[in-house]
């Protein structure tokens, strides 16, 4: 494949401004700043950005529960979801919706789902909408390997291969749904095996490898805007972080919590980077700085941002 | 007397039901090492092993068929959904199955289940994990609804479903969850079917479910303060429902307030108010019956519009204030 140097920066800076979001996130969440529940995905960052670089900038995406890197990645504005993830009037949600519901409907951002598997169904009215429609639009699918064992998973495949729908499913396979191993929860082993079950291709991609998600979802894409129907990708990745604020991690050991850090989808992109003369270590320290900066900027937009008014409880749930 | 958590009353029902009883098997997401996602089956699993504290896939409907059909061939099986939203995909299996297998056969078959699941907003989960969709099970004849507002009704009344030859569902409130109170450490059961008046009081009756029964317990101590005296119904059984209890404690006062947190419209204080009223105590009400309910609307992310979403302290306190001093 052929990377633009802007793109592979971008893509970097992506990354950069994923993990600085995520980390205040997770601050100020202990400063007792934020309440309710976030899931981070740290770690995870290769893999949202893979994924939605691939795609046009108005394409559509279906995000899930640990969705900060698929919204960001989709081009959001990290003053209006950190004013959301505060609770904010100014929020993608006008504060109704939290970490776990963001939305950017006019940026292509179909929203977090609360719900595991929540998306997959809708990824097939949106295929279906967008192919009625003779829209040239794709839709990109995230959900976790949990995700994978709900009914939902195989209605929605089903339905998207025979209609031959512009959809394409990523499972980011962080190996654990909550607590329960990927290799308790599924007696295949490669979660992309189960595409043939419906007809469709399945990959398996090194999930925290930026540019292996990237051309999967590449080829994906262009299957799905030709007409010839969804594929399945399978991002195999690891969520370095507990599942959300309470989790004692339990059911994994530390062992492999540090031998999938020292995988780390930024250091690696940035290595490579760095060794084929894109960047130079200064250009990469530039980058990092600049995402902190604008977490930063994003916090203070959000701090400042007015509370929703209580008159306006009831507003909102009809059209 | 000892006091422990709900959570603990639950797991000590758990643990206790599960060394008596070789049939009874705790089942649902992450209720094994992670001990649940209230920490509620914590430890379970050391004592009873994976056999009988199954972990399972995320697979709502595989959980509610998994549970209905091993009953149905003898087992007792105690499932978990994690969150009461997620009862929505399990909905087929609960209200189609297990609800009518007994009937539909003929009286030939029994389905002894009990699903437990955390219902309730407060936690900050927004719309997704804080609703309280008890009275969708209400509904549907062949189910029983438990809801415990104590510790001590937590365990007895668990120990009752589980020993109940038909399917119950179990609804728990995740803010009670850390709440303290008096639980006995000798063997005793809270049949189902039975509420229970936990304060007495002659000037109005408050009827409430859940977390409710500890808000309209803080209210009725402040009211008392001013005078008015309420007494506080749990009638900790949704289905069967002992309206014997509830009505006699209206024909003593005249006056009801009915609070619980699920959406008003359709909840289920439609029920008891119209169970009131069509019984003889409706000779003896000196007001009209309020509801007091959660709003009807999805419950909102924002710490304050989600506090303002379902009835608090100071709002059951207006509105008793308003039903026994009349309209101000
Ligand atoms: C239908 C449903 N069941 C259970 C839950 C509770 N829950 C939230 S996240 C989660 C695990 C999801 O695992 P996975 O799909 O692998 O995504 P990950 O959290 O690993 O990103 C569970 C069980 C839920 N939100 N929705
Ligand atoms: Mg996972």
């Amino acid at each position: 494949m052929e990377w633009s140097h802007d793109k592979l920066i971008d893509m970097l800076r992506t990354m950069w401004l994923i993990r600085a979001f995520e980390e205040k996130a997770e601050e100020l969440y202990a400063l007792g700043k934020v309440h309710g529940t976030m899931h981070l995905s740290i770690g995870q960052e290769a893999s949202a950005v893979g994924a939605v670089s691939a795609l046009r900038a108005d394409d559509f995406v279906l995000s899930t529960h640990r969705g900060h890197g698929h919204c960001i990645a989709k081009g959001a504005d990290l003053n209006r979801m950190m004013a959301e993830f505060m609770g904010k009037e100014t929020g993608y949600c006008r504060g109704r919706g939290g970490s776990m519901h963001i939305a950017d409907t006019a940026g292509g951002n179909l929203g977090a789902n609360g719900v595991v598997g929540g998306g997959l169904p809708l990824a097939v009215g949106v295929g279906l909408g967008l192919k009625m429609q003779k829209r040239s639009q794709i839709v990109l699918c995230f959900f976790g390997d949990g995700a994978a064992n709900n009914g939902a998973f195989h209605e929605a495949l089903n339905m998207a291969a025979i209609w031959k729908l512009p959809v394409v499913f990523l499972c980011e396979n962080n190996q654990y749904a909550i607590s329960l191993s990927v290799k308790k929860a599924i007696a295949i082993e490669h979660i992309a095996d189960r595409a043939a079950a419906y007809g469709m291709p399945g990959i398996t991609a090194d999930g925290n490898d930026v540019l292996a998600v990237h051309e999967a979802v590449s080829q994906a894409a262009s299957r799905a805007r030709e007409g010839a129907g969804p594929s399945l990708i399978e991002s195999v990745t690891y969520r370095w972080r507990g599942h959300s604020k309470s989790d004692a991690n339990r059911y994994r050991t530390r062992d492999e919590i540090e031998a999938w850090k020292a995988r780390c989808p930024i250091q690696r992109f940035t290595a490579r980077l760095i060794a084929d003369g894109t960047l130079t270590e200064e250009d990469a320290d530039k980058l990092r700085q600049e995402a902190y900066a604008v977490v930063e900027a994003a916090v203070a937009f959000a701090e400042s941002s007015p509370e929703p008014r209580l008159e306006t409880i009831e507003e909102g749930v009809y059209a | 007397m000892r006091e422990i958590t709900y959570a603990e009353a639950i797991r000590e029902a758990l643990r206790e039901e599960m060394r008596r009883d070789e049939r009874v098997f705790i089942i649902g997401e992450d209720v094994g090492v992670y001990g649940g996602s209230f920490g509620v089956t914590l430890g379970l699993i050391e004592e009873f092993g994976p056999q009988r504290v199954i972990d399972t896939p995320i697979s709502e409907l595989g959980i509610a068929g998994a549970i209905t059909g091993a009953a149905l061939i003898g087992m007792r099986p105690v499932g978990e959904i994690m969150f009461m939203d997620f009862c929505t995909l399990a909905m087929e299996q609960l209200v189609n199955q297990a609800a009518k297998i007994r009937f539909m056969f003929g009286g030939k078959a029994t389905v002894p289940f009990v699903l437990r699941t955390p219902a309730g907003s407060g936690t900050g989960a927004a719309a997704q994990h804080s609703q309280s969709l008890e009275n969708w099970f209400v509904h549907v004849p062949g189910l029983k609804v438990v809801m415990p507002s104590t510790p001590y009704d937590a365990k007895g009344l668990l120990l009752s479903a589980i020993r109940d030859d038909n399917p119950v569902i179990f609804v728990e409130h995740k803010l009670l969850y850390k709440v303290k109170g008096p639980v006995p450490e000798d063997p005793y059961t809270v049949p189902l079917g039975t509420a229970e008046v936990k304060r007495q009081g002659g000037d109005i009756t408050i009827v409430a479910t859940s977390i409710m029964v500890r808000r309209s317990l803080e209210a009725a101590e402040r009211l008392a303060h001013e005078g008015i005296e309420a007494e506080v119904v749990d009638p900790r059984t949704l289905k069967p429902l002992d309206e014997a209890t509830i009505i006699r404690s209206v024909c003593r006062t005249g006056r009801v307030l009915i609070v619980h947190e699920a959406c008003r419209t359709g909840g289920f204080g439609g029920e008891l108010a119209a169970v009131i009223a069509g019984s003889e105590a409706f000779d003896y009400l000196d007001a009209p019956i309020v509801r007091l309910a959660g709003r009807d609307i999805p419950i909102p992310y924002n710490r304050t519009l989600e506090y303002h979403s379902v009835p608090q302290v100071d709002d059951i306190i207006a509105a008793a204030r308003r039903l026994v001093h009349g309209a101000a």
